[in-house]
């Protein structure tokens, strides 16, 4: 260990997050490999340790035995300011070796508010953050995850970016590299290549033109680079890589547990819901190779704890069996087995029941919006009656805590739909009166709204987000609504969420504003903690231009959008019926009573049918 | 076969390891070796694991016991290798036995600690070392839960002896384990305290030994 660092270490907080050596982490010889990747999580160590992705795409590079792929996470901010005094580089912690040994530099984007840590870890590692200062071959630095739906706005410093899934492109990309490299073509040389691949965008190879007014005009494509970039996927995945052998952190993370993942895609098609229509089409494991992985990976990492992850669970064909065989193993060993992202019904709660035997604290429910009228809006196919009934079965069960998550500022939302909230709140008391069993206990329910974000790749990509001031009188308007003195609102600032929708739907130019906020000091802006508002008002300045440009002005559906490159597997049609529906408050059924012909299942190969 | 007791090693980069983390580490080293770990009773079962002295972020040692209770009989001599072989690098587990006696009776431990001085010429500062840790005493104060205390070192901390080693000074002594507790740190807030110039620029400290009251071996 470098001694500089043995000397700050005992100093900072949590220092083990810094030190590799973790269980499982996989150490090979440099000599040995022909290529070196640093995987990068532009957060702290709690959170991408937590974060299945990262398990995943680091456990299928490391697959390949000549490719060494160790981990990057950006120090917290006493860790960060000790290491730039002291002139130590940001390192791997596999290896310990600086990121500027590495051939190849992959970040994981998976929110928004993550951009400026990925400038600030280049720059920790003394790599220049724009890709046209880097005009060497090496290092590549490169990019993939959901973020990556809407290229522009990081644009500027990636040499390339992978929609989709990771499992196989990722590799496609490094072997393409290491082949550039072993044959020394020029970094230009490379990118118009692995622009070939299926799945890779290269910034570089299309240019944005802009009209008078701000909008863009195009994305004139450049050498032969391709008109549309689709997405890839992983086509089966009882075959595909899982990390049975997950790194095991030797201090406490966020979510520490056995990660299982059920299935990918959703049949939902909530409107206001990026992943429900970016990660089609719906793909499930089966419950046999659920129970086999779980069962492995929870002998490989001696957790106590495992967790069945998907966009909904209550969707997932063969929960029921898929249970039983992990309760089997389980229980006997005191395993417990908890299952996030179920819907409101009774057979969740039938489910919710038998794997929380003892501890029953608070249950979550997402209604979204306070009346039917609105939920139809937004296609949630929830009914109050069914929200109230699930509420008495655990009220009855035992359980008493409700929280209820809102957003305000969901298109046609008006002041009867944001007190319907306030409403609704009372009738889940209401329930828990009729139905507790120990009212003595008391109970607590809890309203939490945040500000809607449209999304790229969603049927509300066009929409306007409310401005801040409205949201706010929103907030009060439901605070005076709220009076029971066991419901307990909390609302999140709109501050977060105004930037947040500039960066989610920017064009190109947004890259300077995200850098100008990085050089003002911005970094970790998900936490509370650093984001500063004004400082990102003071970065869109400088750079002429308005966040609210980007978050708050309705689109016209033939504006050229940001992402009009990239095809996450959805005709833009479907978006466009869908967004025509929600004005009519017109609910679509979900893709098992009647398919959309979205147009995902062209994803798969002939044969193979969605959801099959 | 009911209780028993590890003596392992905790080293590297394990050092910053804090002693909360590392209870859950070992809890799952066990699991993984498939060590049959007998549990609480309750609402919450959770392992009955003990580590005798907790060890400060950053202190290394190769001497630490564990006390923890098995529900069946397991083979003494192949555990500890077994449980190395689950265990995050820096983490080494040396024998495992039946305990005699009872935690309490540690009394004192032998360290090992390096100070680092940048600017300073070692070879001058270790006569004056030698001559401040024999003084008759050496009031150090120190922030505890019940607030501001101040501790005599003399007597707590004894036999000592340096040398000159790469970048400073070696040295080794024995402090009192329990009643009173001396973190070795202390040596370091005495220096700065009392003569701010013998204060090192870094210290790093390793236990050797565990001690009864009779300065024996303890085990």
């Amino acid at each position: 260990m470098d001694k500089r660092l043995k000397r700050i270490l005992p100093r900072v907080q949590k220092p083990a997050r810094y030190t590799g050596g973790e269980y499982n982490e996989i150490i090979k010889d440099t000599a040995a490999v022909k290529l070196r990747m640093a995987f990068c999580f532009p957060d702290i160590y709690e959170i991408g340790m937590s974060n299945l992705g990262m398990q995943i795409l680091y456990g299928a590079i490391n697959a390949e035995p000549d490719i060494w792929c160790e981990r990057v996470f950006a120090p917290w901010g006493d860790m960060a300011e000790e290491m730039r005094n002291k002139g130590i580089p940001l390192y791997a912690l596999e290896s310990g070796d600086p990121l500027g040994e590495f051939d190849a530099i992959g970040f994981s984007l998976g929110y928004e508010m993550a951009y400026c840590t990925v400038l600030d870890m280049l720059d920790m590692a003394g790599i220049p953050v724009r890709s046209e200062e880097r005009t060497e071959l090496v290092p590549l630095v490169f990019a993939g995850g959901t973020s990556c739906c809407n290229p522009e706005p990081m644009a500027p410093f990636f040499d390339l970016m992978v929609l989709g899934e990771g499992e196989e492109v990722d590799i496609e990309v490094l072997r393409l590299f290491q082949r550039a490299r072993d044959l020394g073509w020029s970094k230009t040389g490379f990118l118009r290549e692995a622009a070939k691949i299926p799945g890779v965008y290269v910034p570089s190879l299309y240019e944005p033109e802009y009209n008078p007014d701000g909008t863009l005009a195009a994305l004139k494509c450049l050498d032969g680079a391709p008109e549309k970039v689709t997405k890839r996927i992983v086509a089966d995945l009882d075959s595909a890589f899982y990390p049975t052998k997950p790194v095991v952190p030797s201090t406490e993370i966020v979510h520490d547990r056995v990660n299982l993942e059920l299935f990918r895609g959703c049949v939902r098609g909530c409107r206001f819901c990026q992943a429900g229509y970016v990660y089609r089409p719906i793909r499930a494991r089966s419950a046999e190779k659920i129970v086999e992985l779980g069962r492995e990976t929870l002998k490989n990492t001696g957790s106590q704890e495992a967790t069945l992850l998907s966009l909904s669970s209550s969707d997932y064909r063969h929960l029921t069996a898929a249970c039983d065989g992990l309760l089997d193993w389980c229980e006997p060993r005191s395993i417990s087995l908890s299952l996030p992202s179920l819907r409101a019904d009774n057979f969740s709660m039938e489910l919710m029941s038998r794997l929380q035997k003892v501890r029953r604290g608070g249950l979550t429910f997402a209604p979204e919006a306070g009346t039917q009228r609105l939920r139809d809006v937004i296609n949630k196919n929830v009914t109050e009656e069914e929200l109230l009934n699930t509420c008495r079965i655990a009220f009855e069960g035992g359980w008493n805590g409700i929280k209820l998550y809102f957003m305000l500022g969901l298109p046609t939302e008006t002041d009867e739909d944001v007190l319907g909230i306030a409403d609704l709140a009372a009738k889940v008391l209401h329930v828990w009166r009729e139905s507790s069993p120990n009212k003595q206990r008391g109970v607590r329910i809890t309203v939490s709204t945040s500000c809607f974000v449209p999304k790229p790749h969603s049927p509300f990509q066009w929409e306007a987000q409310v401005t801040r001031k409205e949201y706010r009188r929103r907030v009060e308007l439901l605070r005076g609504a709220i009076t029971a003195k066991n419901v307990t609102y909390n609302w999140h600032d709109a501050d977060t969420s105004l930037i947040e929708a500039a960066l989610s739907r920017g064009d190109r130019r947004v890259g300077a504003a995200i850098e100008n906020a990085w050089r003002r000091g911005a970094r970790l802006e998900a936490w509370s903690d650093y984001f500063d508002f004004n400082r990102w008002l003071d970065a869109f300045a400088e750079c002429g231009l308005d966040p609210e440009f980007y978050a708050v002005r309705e689109r016209s559906e033939d504006e050229c959008l940001p992402w009009s490159r990239v095809n996450m597997g959805v005709r833009t049609e479907l978006l466009l019926r869908e967004r025509h529906r929600a004005y009519d408050a017109r609910l679509s059924p979900d893709c098992r009573a009647a398919c959309s012909a979205c147009g995902a299942q062209g994803m798969l190969p002939k044969g193979v049918k969605c959801d099959g | 076969m009911d209780k028993l007791r590890l003596r392992f090693e905790k080293t590297g980069r394990a050092v910053y390891i804090s002693h909360l983390d590392l209870m859950r580490v070992v809890q799952r080293v066990f699991l993984r070796a498939g060590v049959p770990l007998r549990y609480s009773e309750g609402f919450n079962p959770h392992p009955l694991i003990s580590i005798c002295l907790p060890l400060s972020v950053g202190t290394a040692s190769v001497c630490e016991l564990m006390d923890f209770r098995v529900a069946a009989d397991v083979d003494l001599d192949a555990l500890p290798d077994a449980l190395t072989a689950a265990a995050p690098g820096g983490i080494r587990f040396l024998e495992c036995y039946e305990p005699r006696r009872k935690a309490a009776e540690i009394k004192w431990l032998r360290i090992e600690g390096v100070f680092e001085y940048d600017g300073a010429d070692a070879s001058e500062i270790l006569p004056r070392l030698e001559e401040f840790f024999s003084r008759e005493s050496i009031p150090v104060s120190r922030r505890t839960k019940r607030g501001e205390g101040v501790m005599e070192l003399a007597g707590n901390a004894r036999d000592f002896s340096f040398v000159r080693a790469e970048g400073g000074v070696k040295l080794s002594c024995t402090v009192s384990a329990q009643e009173p507790t001396v973190n070795p740190e202390l040596l370091v807030k005495a220096l700065e305290q009392l003569d701010c110039a013998l204060k090192p620029d870094f210290a790093g400290f390793t236990r050797i030994e565990t001690l009864d009251r009779e300065f024996k071996p303890f085990r």
